[in-house]
């Protein structure tokens, strides 16, 4: 095979990694962007999402895409009601504080790590994609299950922009957003929008789980790789920036695939996180986010 | 005032004094703890250099301590180095890497400084596991007995030796208790205290802040070294488990049940915790679960940790 081959292979596995990468990264993008909450259990969320992925299609015997759907519509609701709960008993009453709620936050992470280790058990297990057929591509034939996950991410990432951008749900996030005493001074009630946002900040990450499980296997450690990912997408693209972390996430998928076919993995993440920390520290606000919205 | 610094001094040589004692009466298996609880205490009083008197919460003090670790660990096993040139390039390594990092990291602040400390602190470890020929990875460099004689005035001792370790690191712990209270005494310590109380006044007071800050984070560096370089010659053994997050997490979480800002919080929350884990692991593997649901306890109720709350309470003399 000559290169061409090679680097289509590449980028089809990048734009798979991207698709996915952008659903977690806007999820810890929404939290940090409304709450002002660096979640560092947002990897264990996802986690928590394809294994629970893994149990709920396992209850269901029969075409794999029963089990498959189950876990679809199931296991993200679970997960945001785990966060829900997480957010009402330990963030809320943090007061939001950025330091104690990084604290807490790590305490979740080693929480549901250590849960899913006592009762899933350190096995990686698959989920059965619901379809296995094969698009014929120039030189290869290319599993369609995979470019179904580019497209369903695709589509919930619209979704989501339009609820954010076209609904009155959206409106009441972004106002909380831009100022919060403001919001709550037109009656917007803040506490119940932030425990609303962490919940579905951590359903986008269990949903980019259960659409990668039949791709790769649910393990109680896989969590740890896209939360790093999704951080190093969040600050390119600009902490709270939407568009940002879009195009950040294309660009970090995509060069992850490609970087990682031809280099070794660990020197690949190496410089990209390297890199990212110099972005951070040399330019707060991101590559692509406005001036003034750096982390703080 | 003057009788509060008497008795903090007073109090903080009785516990030397105790730990001085209890070598004579600890049984085998708590005499080996004790050993390596005064070694991780040395590196959370260098943590609460930074976090707790400084206000600079650090996500990635694992390369601090792993740093000094592999610095006296590589020498000693790939260029047969003897202890002290050994333990005095693990001390070297922690502080070129902590002026490096400092001078990064410190033109950012609050949840940038802790994802950025973070983000380094991962690049450490993923270069420990690229150099996995050198280091051996997750698997570790063991560090042979022989090459862990260390040479004192007349004779040489091995450090393999139970006695020893145990004075070694009772040796070490005090050295760092002492300076920990000097420190904070002294007229940089209480400055560093006014930077995290109100960093914009101590400016516009004239302070330098960054420069002030650069030296916190050097010294938390290079005591985290010490208790790195000291754990690798004491207990021989030098893995990239020590580079992880775990180790940037644990400090935090040592410091923050003693109490944040206390020279005595350290050494308490780590031995609490130290026996904590020891005795739930006896009873379930599950103890990442006693850290987790410490810290968001801890954070919840207890933000103060024990030292701090009885000084809050009661002894108002406590440093």
């Amino acid at each position: 095979m000559g290169f061409g081959p090679y680097f289509l292979l590449a980028t089809l596995e990048g734009l798979v990694m991207a698709a996915v990468l952008a659903l977690t990264a806007l999820g810890l993008s929404l939290v940090f962007g409304v709450m002002r909450v660096v979640n560092v259990a947002h990897g264990e969320f996802y986690m928590l999402g394809a294994v629970l992925a893994w149990w709920f299609a396992s209850l269901v015997s029969g075409h794999p895409a029963l089990g498959f759907l189950l876990a679809l519509v199931l296991s993200p609701l679970v997960v945001a009601g785990v966060a829900f709960l997480a957010e009402r008993l330990v963030l809320q009453r943090l007061n939001y504080e950025p330091e104690a709620t990084i604290v807490a936050t790590i305490g979740l992470l080693y929480i549901i790590q250590q849960l899913a280790l006592t009762f899933y058990g350190p096995e990686a297990r698959p989920v059965q994609a619901p379809f296995d057929w094969r698009m014929q591509l120039p030189w290869f034939g290319y599993s369609a299950y995979k470019l179904f996950v580019i497209a369903a991410s695709v589509a919930i990432l619209l979704g989501t922009w339009f609820v954010l951008r076209r609904t009155n749900i959206g409106l009441v996030m972004r106002a909380t957003q831009a100022d919060r005493d403001m919001a709550q001074a037109f009656a917007i009630p803040v506490s119940k929008v932030y425990a609303g946002v962490f919940a579905l900040g951590a359903g986008l990450a269990a949903l980019a789980a259960v659409l990668i499980v039949p791709i790769k296997q649910a393990h109680y450690l896989m969590g740890q790789d896209p939360l790093l990912l999704s951080f190093i997408v969040v600050i390119i693209g600009g902490l709270g920036s939407l568009r940002g972390t879009m195009v950040a996430a294309l660009l970090i998928g995509l060069s992850d695939g490609i970087i990682s076919m031809f280099f070794s993995p660990t020197l690949a993440k190496m410089l990209a996180t390297l890199l990212v920390a110099l972005v951070l520290v040399f330019r707060p606000q991101g590559l692509f986010g406005p001036a003034g919205m750096a982390a703080r | 005032m003057k009788g509060g610094e008497h008795r903090a001094i007073w109090l903080h040589a009785a516990l030397v004094a105790g730990l001085a004692g209890l070598h004579f009466v600890l049984p085998d298996y708590h005499h080996g703890i004790f050993a390596r609880v005064m070694v991780l205490a040395v590196f959370a009083m260098g943590y609460n250099i930074a976090f707790g008197y400084t206000g600079l919460l650090s996500l990635g003090h694992a390369m601090f301590f792993a740093a000094g670790l592999y610095g006296a660990a590589l020498p000693i096993y790939h260029l047969d180095w003897s202890v002290w040139p050994s333990l005095g390039m693990g001390l070297l390594a922690g502080l070129v890497l902590a002026v490096i990092v400092g001078c990064l990291a410190l033109r950012t602040v609050g949840v940038a400084f802790m994802i950025v400390t973070l983000m380094f602190s991962q690049v450490f470890y993923l270069t420990t596991l690229y150099f996995t020929t050198y280091t051996r990875g997750e698997e570790g460099l063991v560090l042979p007995q022989a090459a862990r004689m260390l040479a004192l005035p007349g004779q040489t001792v091995s450090l393999a030796n139970a006695d020893m370790r145990y004075w070694v690191a009772f040796i070490l712990f005090g050295v760092t208790l002492a300076f920990s209270l000097a420190l904070v005494r002294s007229r940089f310590g209480r400055s560093l205290v006014a930077i995290r109380e109100n960093e914009e006044r101590m400016r516009m007071l004239g302070y330098d802040v960054f420069a002030s800050k650069l030296a916190a984070m050097a010294i938390s560096g290079v005591v985290s070294a010490a208790a790195g370089s000291a754990y690798a010659v004491l207990f021989g053994y030098a893995g990239s488990g020590f580079a992880s997050i775990q180790y940037s997490i644990l400090p935090l979480l040592w410091v923050l049940l003693g109490g944040a800002a206390t020279v005595l919080g350290p050494f308490i929350g780590t031995l609490i915790m130290f026996y904590l884990i020891d005795v739930a692991s006896s009873y379930t593997t599950a103890h990442m679960l006693v850290v987790g649901v410490a810290l968001i306890l801890l954070i919840l109720y207890f933000p103060k940790g024990i030292v701090g709350t009885i000084r809050a309470k009661w002894l108002r003399w406590l440093p």
